[in-house]
């Protein structure tokens, strides 16, 4: 007999939600890449809310909240997901285990804190992370984690630990699988229909810290930031900003490079040179981001002298080339 | 990025992992690129690591002192803060920071040092006593360490 966990193609993800799904679809037979994944889900965006503190930072976002991606996805190309949540952690381990036995790969949210697999230095206790379990053998679970090389094992009670640790975006046991997988995808419609959303959320944000007002006004407040803040503890935040963008996974530049991805795939598919052009732009969005990040880095390593004018200038340069890219897809 | 500008940085919080970004190609086409790390992003983690093992110190001193409770002191060596944890034990902020005091600590009871032991995933033995040198990274169980390389 070969195990379900030997027959799962695991495949490297930059993202763990889009990777999860990607891969989820992908096993029941629709094949759907991670970028492609991402995109039609439409869950590019930015946010930056100094009133959220988590860990003492104030929340910044490059991406839609958790689950955006799992929901965004199902509705935009219609299929059924099935997602249950449970109370008492025995209960959500047989659930678990009774889905693995009938060979059905499961998608759960977790706790990176928690996960044992997590090197040190990366276990921030971040309790919207997504990984696969794909089968159990003598109570431990072999896990597809998207964001690592190569699939794991992992002892039930870490797992169970992971599942079902509380605070903020606890992910009380929830588990998820598709229940009817789309047979095929209208891809020019549920295309359009993404980008359109999308569009939305970055240009028509209802309060002036989310989409393009929001990455303006990030780099007003790292300005009044030096004036009221103590040296230290500017470095630190930008420090924070950095990490947010780079270090969670999120291919490169806050999601850009991924999205960008999405948008040449897309263009391709449908022989669309609208949608390349905005790839080509998308990606130079990211490559400005990517010299925000290092700058910031720099500065708040005191390598170089803090310029608190200069990063205002590359976030403002981020937004005004993002702007580009949405103008130019308003045509499509 | 073009693909031979992806750094390869070998940062050290990788532990030898690699991550995947996308970048394009001479062509313009998006590949799948595995990077060893990037400095700005080590940096980073390191600058809000190094503050965090700062912090835990202060705690660790206070704590032997006999300033604080061990609580405190496990709790920033388990990258938590108060909101965190109040929300991970289920109780409000203050009865927490309360518990920062001797005082109060000692007069716990067994269920709520579970509750702490578990949300922190410390044995109560050890939750209760600051340990001799202060180890400022978090707290594995020995089982767990394995697991890393």
């Amino acid at each position: 007999m070969t195990l379900p966990a030997q027959s799962f193609g695991h495949r490297q993800s930059a993202h763990c939600e889009s990777g999860v799904m990607s891969a989820l679809l992908t096993h029941h037979g629709c094949s759907l890449s991670e970028p492609m994944a991402f995109g039609l889900s439409a869950s590019l965006a930015f946010a930056y809310l100094p009133v959220i503190k988590l860990a003492g930072q104030p929340l910044i976002s490059y991406r839609m909240p958790p689950g955006s991606i799992r929901r965004g996805l199902s509705k935009r190309i219609g299929f059924r997901m099935k997602t249950e949540r449970f109370r008492h952690a025995a209960e959500g381990t047989r659930r678990l285990d009774a889905l693995l036995d009938q060979g059905q790969p499961v998608g759960i949210q977790a706790s990176a804190f928690w996960l044992p697999y997590f090197p040190p230095e990366m276990r921030f206790h971040f309790n919207a992370h997504n990984l696969l379990v794909v089968g159990r053998e003598n109570g431990n679970y072999w896990v597809s984690d998207p964001v690592f090389e190569t699939m794991h094992m992992c002892a039930q009670k870490d797992l169970e630990k992971a599942r079902f640790t509380g605070g903020a975006l606890a992910p009380q046991g929830l588990l998820y699988y598709p229940v009817v997988p789309p047979l095929s995808i209208d891809y020019p419609k549920a295309v359009r229909e993404a980008v359109i959303r999308n569009m939305r959320i970055m240009t028509a944000a209802p309060l002036p810290v989310l989409g393009l007002h929001g990455i303006r006004y990030l780099g007003r407040n790292i300005m009044a930031r030096e004036r009221r803040d103590t040296p230290h503890r500017l470095r630190l935040f930008l420090a924070h900003v950095i990490r947010m963008q780079e270090e969670i996974g999120t291919g490169g530049a806050g999601f850009r490079f991924l999205y960008a991805c999405f948008l040449q795939e897309a263009g391709e598919l449908l022989h669309n040179d609208l949608l390349l052009d905005a790839s080509d732009r998308m990606t130079q969005t990211g490559d400005l981001w990517r010299e925000f990040a290092l700058h910031a880095s720099k500065m708040s390593k005191e390598r170089e002298p803090m310029d608190t004018a200069l990063l205002n200038r590359l976030l403002r340069a981020c937004a005004e080339q993002e702007q580009s890219v949405w103008r130019r897809l308003k045509d499509l | 990025m073009k693909t031979d500008h992806v750094p390869q940085d070998n940062s050290p919080t990788y532990y030898g992992h690699t991550r995947l970004l996308y970048a394009t190609d001479a062509e313009g086409r998006y590949r799948q690129v595995q990077s060893t790390g990037w400095e700005a992003e080590s940096d980073a983690t390191m600058l809000a690591l190094d503050d965090q093992r700062r912090q835990t110190r202060c705690a660790w001193e206070d704590a032997r002192a006999g300033n604080i409770s061990p609580l405190k002191y496990y709790m920033l060596r388990q990258r938590m803060d108060l909101a965190s944890l109040a929300q991970a034990v289920g109780l409000w902020q203050w009865r927490v920071r309360r518990h920062f005091r001797p005082a109060a600590f000692d007069r716990l009871d067994s269920g709520m040092l579970n509750r702490y032991s578990e949300a922190l995933g410390i044995p109560v033995a050890d939750l209760c006593r600051v340990p001799d040198s202060a180890a400022l990274d978090i707290w594995l169980d020995p089982a767990q360490e394995r697991c890393c390389p």
